[in-house]
């Protein structure tokens, strides 16, 4: 079984070599988040905790589509779902995402036409094999993913679909990073940074918040060396009392990042203040559609607006997300909140901090 | 948040390059890549989107600190 | 052949109506596929002489989308579904009950495909399709074709296999590559398409069961993981033997092409469907000789031994992944589809 540029990365013995080192280096108890969720994915699939000394304790930060998505906003694709014209078009992360009363996995078991892709682009295929309908694409994720929406709305723009648009819920991870420092509950010690946003954004992205914050940042891969290598990184820094920026993802991350692709995406997106959940309302966090593709806004060709929810009473999601909490003292968790019934999102996510939890505490 | 996966370029043409990971292979669009890659590259791929091009010369240095990890278990670097 | 079929190649709610046009379909297309002396009695129900021995019975009903696939279709599927869930009992010859419900205007070639694939999976699997029943739906009300499949066997009296009986320090055996079936399917969906030899895994896995059970009579459980894929069915024989289960992932078979798909569309392959393998909780003195066994067969050839049942933790399975870290193995909670976190 090889795949190259993977499986090189998952060699059992350079984990081990790794982790002992992590061992011998290890003395103070600290706290480290990954902020993508494609790692907190990778930590637990590789079991990367059981390799790590009792002194280090992993987070799973805000950088989940899922977890950081709000009530209000699963309200907004539920009441779009409801139209008969509407074909909803998303990634598969999001079906199961608990909104106020509903959720796109309930709808679509109520007829609603929802459907999965692989690819923002793979809307404009729907939108034209559909004419009759209107096909609205729910755009999640984070400065990775955000250019390639902004690229196929260049391309829809370019070949005139008139049946097309996007609901954008995009966010941005350096503002939600030092909301999480502000906030003075919060207790991190370093951060394991995002490796596919850093490819877009660069490592550079990072540089101000070492420097304000005096927080160590490594920006890793994803795979268990990768992982174990950026906890060896940040361990060290810690413990010698050091804050630096440093990028262990070498072959694929740049400190300059993806010019090209930050340009497409502000040809398209204009930065603006958006909610996060757990969060709350973040400055210059979100990206909403500039004038010039306002057309393509699914909120002006649809009565999208929905009452303001609260998170369900007794969640605390977000306190779970800030590392303020742990799952179990949250009061629903393993009650009314649980992997085949969730209630908060980090219960939804396969791999979010409280499904892992309580796998793992069962 | 963003899962991204390295495939072989077999064929490069305009604005699209047909790649593979273990014999799965996909067609993908290059309008967000910031270096035009050749055939034998890897790119990065995610969302039906290259990103960009793995460096093979930083992934030498990598592997190599990482095998040079069981040559000596001294504290050298 | 002049009943009412033949001047039509669609399927009319006549055809379901049980008068000429059923008769007419039964005796002109099926019959011809599924020919045997005990069908060629055309009761209501067959008769079958078991002369008092130990019965497997089992049920299964196939809906996959798309009908045709590579690898495979929803006949063969549904023909394979009993022998292997019959197989599992220890029953390796059967005869077999086929439900078809088929909607308005379902095309009458694509209807004898999925015959001729039927009838040539039962001729490999020796198993004889003694009984039917039909029936037609308005158009729109069902997807083009419904198959249910029953099937029942005699089981040797010393043959003892049940997902309670695992007992510790067995040998778990994985008759072959993970996730075949369920990596296929999912990419014959629109947009997720790739251009893949991938295809379906779908196998009679009888013959292999009758030369295990010849071999040892230390096989204590036999389970084919279908939907849900190796760790659900891993979840399930840990929870009914109360037993625990220690796998190695470095050990677990899987094709690079399905590896990489998985990795592209950020799926587990550990919870993708296989319609083809086997997963057997054996004797430690047996192990060996079982798995050359299982090898020896074309549908085993790449069989491991994956881990083995452990007292402790009982309920729950575990895995030294390919890190050397360990992970749970949970029940999959709910449909996998492709994330891009």
């Amino acid at each position: 079984m090889t795949l190259k540029h993977i499986s090189e990365y998952r060699d059992g013995e350079i984990c081990k070599e790794i982790a002992k080192k992590i061992h011998v280096i290890s003395q103070k108890k600290i706290r480290l988040m990954e902020v993508c969720g494609t790692h907190t994915m990778s930590i637990s699939r590789n079991g990367i905790r059981s390799l790590l000394p009792k002194t280090i304790t992993l987070l799973s930060g805000p950088g989940c589509p899922v977890c950081v998505t709000t009530p209000a906003e699963v309200d907004q694709w539920v009441k779009l779902a409801r139209k008969k014209e509407v074909i909803v078009v998303t990634f598969g992360d999001l079906l199961r995402v608990p909104g106020s009363e509903s959720s796109l996995g309930a709808e679509r078991a109520n007829g609603a036409d929802i459907r999965v892709v692989y690819s923002p682009l793979d809307c404009l295929r729907i939108a034209q094999n559909n004419p009759g309908r209107e096909v609205v694409f729910l755009g999640i994720g984070f400065e990775t993913t955000a250019p390639t929406v902004a690229a196929s709305l260049i391309e829809a723009k370019k070949s005139g679909l008139k049946n097309f648009s996007i609901i954008s819920n995009h966010k941005l991870v350096p503002p939600a990073l030092f909301a999480l420092l502000e906030n003075q509950k919060v207790k991190i010690d370093g951060f394991i940074c995002p490796g596919h946003v850093s490819v877009i954004i660069g490592g550079q992205a990072y540089s101000s918040l070492v420097d304000k914050c005096q927080i160590p940042c490594v920006v890793a891969g994803f795979e268990p060396v990768d992982i174990l290598q950026s906890i060896y990184l940040l361990a060290s820094q810690i413990e010698a009392g050091r804050a630096e920026l440093k990028i262990a993802y070498r072959r694929v991350v740049a400190f300059e990042g993806n010019e090209k692709a930050r340009d497409i995406m502000y040809q398209v997106f204009d930065v603006c203040d958006r909610r996060w959940r757990g969060l709350g309302m973040i400055p210059e966090s979100g990206l909403e559609l500039k004038e010039e593709f306002y057309t393509f806004r699914a909120e002006e060709r649809f009565d999208l607006s929905v009452p303001d929810a609260k998170d369900p009473p007794g969640c605390a999601c977000g306190e779970i997300l800030c590392g303020t909490k742990s799952p179990h003292e949250c009061s629903l968790f393993g009650k009314s909140c649980r992997p085949d019934q969730p209630v908060g999102p980090c219960m939804v996510s396969s791999e979010g901090t409280c499904a892992a939890y309580y796998r793992y505490q069962q | 948040m963003c899962l991204a996966v390295p495939m072989k370029v077999l064929e490069v043409e305009e604005n699209v390059a047909r790649v593979d990971i273990g014999g799965a292979g996909k067609t993908i669009r290059l309008d967000i890549i910031d270096k035009r890659p050749e055939v034998g590259d890897y790119v990065i791929v995610h969302a039906g989107f290259a990103i960009n091009v793995l460096d093979e010369k930083e992934a030498e240095i990598t592997l190599g600190y990482f095998k040079e990890l069981f040559a000596h278990d001294s504290e050298a670097h | 052949m002049t009943g009412v079929f033949m001047k039509t190649d669609k399927i009319l709610l006549d055809h379901g109506s049980g008068g000429k046009a059923s008769s007419d379909l039964i005796e002109e297309l099926f019959l011809p596929y599924f020919d045997n002396k005990i069908l060629a009695d055309f009761d209501d129900g067959a008769l079958l002489a078991m002369e008092g021995r130990k019965l497997a019975f089992s049920t299964d009903s196939h809906t996959v989308d798309p009908i045709f696939f590579p690898g495979g279709d929803i006949g063969k599927l549904s023909v394979c579904g009993t022998v292997n869930d019959l197989a599992m009992c220890g029953a390796t010859s059967s005869y077999i009950s086929v439900g078809f419900i088929i909607e308005e205007g379902f095309p009458i070639a694509d209807l004898r495909r999925i015959l001729a694939g039927m009838s040539q999976t039962a001729k490999e699997a020796k198993a004889l399709i003694v009984t039917g029943d039909t029936k037609v739906v308005p158009f729109g009300t069902a997807d083009k074709i419904f198959i249910n499949t029953s099937g029942v066997g005699t089981v040797g009296d010393d043959v003892k296999i049940s997902g309670k009986n695992a007992c510790p320090g067995d040998k778990i055996i994985l008759s072959g590559a993970i996730a075949d079936h369920g990596i296929t399917i999912l990419t014959q969906r629109e947009g997720l398409r790739l251009d893949s030899s991938l295809k379906s895994d779908i196998a009679p896995l009888n013959l292999m069961v009758e030369e295990m059970i010849k071999t040892s009579s230390k096989i204590h459980s036999l389970r084919d993981p279908t939907r849900g894929g190796i760790g659900t069915t891993l979840n399930e024989i840990a929870k009914k033997s109360e037993k625990g289960m220690k796998l190695y992932e470095k050990e677990i078979p899987i094709r690079d092409e399905v590896r990489g798909a998985c990795e592209l569309l950020g799926l587990d392959p550990l919870y993708l469907a296989n319609e083809g393998k086997l997963l057997a909780c054996v004797g430690p003195e047996d192990a060996e000789k079982l798995l050359k066994v299982i090898r020896a067969n074309k549908y085993g050839k790449d069989a491991q031994i994956i881990g083995e049942v452990t007292k402790d933790n009982p309920g729950k399975v575990f895995m030294r992944t390919t890190s050397g870290g360990t992970r749970i193995v949970d029940m999959l909670t709910g449909e996998q589809l492709p994330r891009i976190c």
